[in-house]
């Protein structure tokens, strides 16, 4: 088992081997609804323009470690390091302001209901910048179109299926051409085509901006086909078992489970 | 041999049942005779019981219930081991299959074991998945009775949690009004407009008809007492001064509570559910300014000119009670009512209205912005949203008596 790629519970943080440009740092984590730790001693990187994958069983914490990084939940323990800032420790107005740099695709699209397509992408522009509203308005149906929803500008979120809510609350995401990207179970609900499609996007939004991008996953053929690293969040011991590329783990896999989760149980 | 036991048939209405030599067989109301399952059991000196499933085993024909393998089958003493065997078993579904998991975990409890290697690959396979299932890791929460002691304490801490949640609510909200005055809210007018609409035009209908009756009822409530002492023109004095400083503003609370705090709740608790307020937080877009203010701002805005609204068509129902029960023309009655009703009285009934309207909006708002997450957590946000707006609504009328009454107006 090579070190550098994989890191099991046995080892200790210092033990990890750091590649150059970290963008994401994640010290000694842990994770808690007030007495209930989901998860504990989480160390790990996320280097730059690399896409991140968060696997692990359903209710092992994957999603609850994302709202720890996109700033809905304060860590119970540890720090959230972006470019070496402590995400945290700053003050509220100093957050908000990083997280300026966050698009985030929620796991059920999560566009406001009572806004068209455009409005949701044009509402984030114009809360963060002063573009004059033509303006602002060409950026918005950009970015429907580079989803594929040219035609759907004034459309409700009500009017279009899943996948299309998907793909526009996409398009939000990537509004202000964020320097990292969330997404929070992407392929949920999602028929094997769509989540192809999806997954080929997310491939070209890394290509082409260079964007971090950091995926909460269970699906099997998006681990593989987009992951460049990884970290295995652990029900029964409720802290990390694995970190590595994913093709690596399974070549390798440091514990069991983690073989067990990246073969379906078939091995 | 005659029945050793029975098989339960409770999902089939339109069979009779009938047992012969450990052979089962319905007929349909017809007297059509069915195929039906059979349960043949056979016991040795050993105490190993063989049981033979044949037949045509279907759901809601009926089915076998264990206990009668062990409770009637004594003839050898008893049971150590139960092989089963299939014995021209033409269909099965999963009736069979329940009947023989029902016998495992029966036997297990007994410590008798059960050879199924006998039965077909399907049926094995199925056990064998139904039998495999594992456990959970997570016990259930504990529901253990708790001391009256322990179920005070932990609904002080309940309370002082939902007060702290409460207090942080108010203090976003007025931090959220400063922004609004520095011009720095995020606060969409179009929002603001809808909501102003849904709050006033669309609660036209149902204010007439509830503030008309009211006034019906006051007047023969007042007509009823006056009419005793020859005083029936003080019924105008009564109906007018009850619907301008206190029934009228708390008649227009109490509906827009049932109708638009609940409207509030249901809208924000659906947007927490469905992230979207959370997409609104991490987007740097504060929910307080683009949620609740507008919504705080309309019924602050709505609730007087509805109570304005009420008001008038509670005096006219009082007029025409008056008219009918005690002939007081209906200009008598305004007349009378115009000597009381001085402009003061009308601005304490809307101050009274305007702390209303915030009320039942500061309620809808709160609790969908602290909804759960799941559908039913809209439900109890709406039911609260409710009760939390009629509550706030009584107390300041309460609050607000008092003070004018030590204000002597």
């Amino acid at each position: 088992m090579e070190t550098s790629s994989t890191y099991t519970a046995q080892q200790k943080p210092s033990e990890i081997k750091p590649k150059d440009d970290v963008h994401i740092r994640v010290e000694g984590l842990t994770m808690a609804y007030d007495d209930l730790i989901i998860q504990q001693d989480l160390t790990f990187d996320i280097h730059r323009g690399e896409i991140f994958i968060v696997m692990g069983s359903s209710g092992c914490g994957k999603s609850t470690l994302m709202r720890h990084l996109i700033g809905l939940m304060r860590p119970a323990k540890g720090k959230i390091l972006y470019d070496e800032k402590d995400f945290w420790g700053m003050n509220e107005k100093s957050r908000v302001q990083m997280m300026k740099n966050f698009g985030i695709l929620y796991q059920s699209g999560a566009l406001w209901s009572s806004m068209t397509l455009a409005e949701n992408v044009s509402t984030v522009i114009e809360h963060y910048t002063d573009l004059p509203k033509d303006e602002v308005k060409d950026i918005a149906y950009l970015k429907l179109s580079l989803v594929g929803l040219t035609g759907f500008e004034d459309f409700y979120p009500s009017d279009i299926s899943g996948g299309m809510r998907k793909r526009a609350g996409l398009a939000r995401a990537i509004a202000l051409d964020p320097k990292i990207l969330f997404f929070d179970e992407p392929s949920a609900g999602l028929d094997p085509i769509s989540s192809r499609k999806l997954d080929d996007l997310i491939l070209e939004i890394k290509g082409s901006l260079g964007t971090t991008i950091v995926v909460i996953t269970h699906e099997l053929p998006s681990i593989f086909a987009i992951g460049d690293n990884s970290v295995f969040l652990d029900t029964e011991t409720k802290t990390m078992i694995a970190y590595g590329n994913p093709k690596e783990l399974l070549e390798n896999p440091p514990q069991p489970v983690v073989r067990e989760f990246l073969t379906r149980g078939e091995q | 041999m005659r029945s050793q036991y029975c098989i339960n048939s409770p999902n089939a209405p339109l069979t009779t049942f009938y047992f012969v030599s450990g052979l089962h067989f319905h007929r349909d109301h017809t007297g059509t005779r069915l195929d039906a399952l059979r349960i043949t059991p056979v016991s040795d000196s050993k105490g190993v019981l063989t049981v033979s499933l044949g037949g045509e085993w279907r759901y809601g024909v009926g089915t076998g219930h264990p206990t009668t393998l062990f409770d009637k089958q004594h003839s050898h003493g008893e049971i150590k081991k139960i092989i089963f065997v299939e014995d021209d078993l033409t269909f099965w579904d999963s009736s069979l299959i329940s009947f023989v998991k029902k016998t495992q975990d029966s036997a297990k409890r007994k410590n008798v074991s059960v050879d199924v290697s006998r039965l077909s690959p399907g049926i094995k396979k199925l056990l064998e998945i139904a039998s495999t299932i594992p456990a959970l890791n997570d016990q259930p929460p504990e529901r253990a009775q708790h001391s009256i002691l322990l179920a005070l304490g932990f609904s002080s801490m309940r309370w002082t949690h939902s007060f702290a949640d409460t207090l942080e609510f108010i203090g976003e909200l007025l931090l959220s009004f400063g922004r609004f005055f520095r011009g720095r809210a995020n606060f969409r007018r179009v929002d603001f407009l809808q909501v102003l609409r849904d709050c006033s035009a669309n609660s036209l209908p149902i204010v007439t008809l509830i503030s008309f009756l009211f006034g019906i009822i006051l007047a023969f409530i007042g007509a009823a007492q006056l009419k005793i002492f020859g005083a029936e023109i003080y019924v105008a004095d009564l109906v007018g001064i009850a619907l301008v400083r206190e029934m009228g503003p708390m008649m227009t609370a109490i509906i827009l509570a049932g109708r638009c705090g609940a409207a509030f709740a249901a809208q924000i608790g659906t947007m927490t559910v469905n992230e979207e307020v959370d997409a609104l937080r991490t987007t740097g877009i504060s929910p307080i300014d683009f949620l609740v203010l507008p919504r705080v701002f309309s019924l602050a805005l709505m609730t007087p000119l509805l109570a304005l609204y009420a008001i008038f068509f509670g005096i006219i129902g009082g007029a025409l009670t008056s008219q009918i029960m005690l002939g007081i023309s209906f200009t008598q009655f305004i007349t009378e009512a115009q000597n009381i009703l001085t402009p003061t009285q009308f601005a304490l009934g809307l101050i009274k209205s305007f702390i209303y309207g915030i009320l039942v909006a500061f309620a809808g708002a709160l609790n969908g912005i602290h909804c759960g997450k799941s559908a039913s957590a809209v439900g109890v946000a709406t039911t609260s949203a409710v009760v939390m707006g009629i509550v706030t609504v009584v107390m300041a009328g309460a609050v607000t008596t008092y003070i004018y009454n030590l204000l002597g107006v």
